[in-house]
């Protein structure tokens, strides 16, 4: 009887933390892994169009994006509803997309300038006039493998 | 230690993204020299493909004297038919036989249609719509590549090795032609 008392007084032992930091660790490394580092702010806000034929983007290191929608909601305020292009970290116009294809280059090694890909994310409801000119100046600026970003869907 | 982790993990959760990018990719024309006349290339009737998508997002498609109305889901059917025009009637594209060689060293004789998809916007065309009209467009020319491909190496496209892929690629070429869209004000 008393073997029985003693084994009650003492309760349920606290559960070990001491795998906790490898757990935590195996989660860290999950991240680091299937991740990739943020690179810039959007100013603007988009849905993107759904399309079923679509293709992984090769090498995001050869990947520019031109960001085309509304302003986000912080920015609207100041600067409307109208959809606006961003290029880097600022709103800029058709006119600029020039120079942007210029310091993309720059920063690539010279063998890869040629499979550099520019990738076009632009707002479903975004209407083709600003989409025709900006793939009028990508011409232009001689950037010619373009991606229309699209999230893959199933089908209609 | 713990402490340490959880900090480094929530640094990772807040600076990184997970998403994958995925799209439909293009190869624009070049740019024709500023000082150059520009000469409307010359395309036969029968090799040409109208699809015309209007603002309001209704799509015609046909060849240039006979364009009809149609549903977004005939469009990969029809676009096959003229790509592959199997019956080789009049009225639908030529062929060309093309000779493409193989990885191995042996010549390939696939008669090549000479048909050009030519995609017409406003400027007031949704974006989605577009994407969906280029989705069917690819979607057409993937599965006439696939049953290319199945035909000539018993194997779907995407499972072909590189060389065997850029061989049917070259057999079935992408042809979508953009025009600028109409009524552009300059």
């Amino acid at each position: 009887m008393a073997v029985m008392k003693k084994k009650g007084n003492k309760g349920l032992p606290p559960i070990s933390t001491a795998s906790l930091p490898d757990v935590i660790f195996m989660i860290l490394f999950f991240f680091m892994v299937s991740t990739t580092m943020r690179d810039q702010e959007l100013l603007v806000r988009y849905k993107l169009p759904e399309a079923t034929e679509v293709q992984k983007l090769e090498k995001k290191s050869l990947a520019s994006y031109i960001h085309i929608g509304q302003p986000s909601l912080a920015m609207q305020a100041q600067f409307g509803t109208a959809p606006k292009i961003q290029l880097n970290d600022s709103y800029r116009t058709t006119k600029d997309i020039l120079d942007f294809i210029a310091a993309e280059r720059d920063k690539l090694n010279e063998a890869d300038r040629a499979s550099m890909t520019v990738v076009l994310k632009a707002d479903a409801n975004t209407k083709m006039g600003i989409v025709t000119e900006v793939k009028q100046e990508l011409r232009r600026a001689n950037a010619l493998k373009i991606s229309y970003a699209a999230s893959k869907s199933l089908g209609y | 230690m713990a402490d340490i982790a959880f900090l480094l993990l929530i640094f990772f959760l807040v600076a990184t993204t997970m998403n994958v990018d995925t799209g439909l990719v293009r190869v624009l024309p070049p740019m024709p020299p500023e000082n150059q006349k520009q000469e409307d290339i010359k395309v036969k009737e029968r090799n040409l493909f109208l699809v015309l998508v209007s603002g309001s997002g209704n799509i015609m498609v046909g060849t240039p004297n006979n364009q009809e109305f149609t549903d977004l889901r005939q469009i990969k059917d029809r676009t096959k038919e003229f790509i592959l025009n199997p019956m080789d009637d009049e009225n639908l594209p030529e062929k060309t036989e093309k000779e493409i060689e193989l990885a191995d060293g042996s010549k390939w004789v696939y008669p090549e249609s000479q048909g050009v998809v030519s995609l017409q916007t406003t400027l007031e065309t949704d974006y989605q719509t577009y994407i969906m009209v280029q989705n069917e467009l690819t979607r057409a020319f993937n599965e006439v590549r696939d049953e290319v491909s199945m035909q000539k190496f018993g194997k779907k496209f995407s499972e072909l090795e590189k060389a065997d892929r850029d061989a049917v690629s070259k057999a079935v070429p992408l042809k979508i032609s953009e025009a600028e869209p109409r009524n552009i004000k300059k």
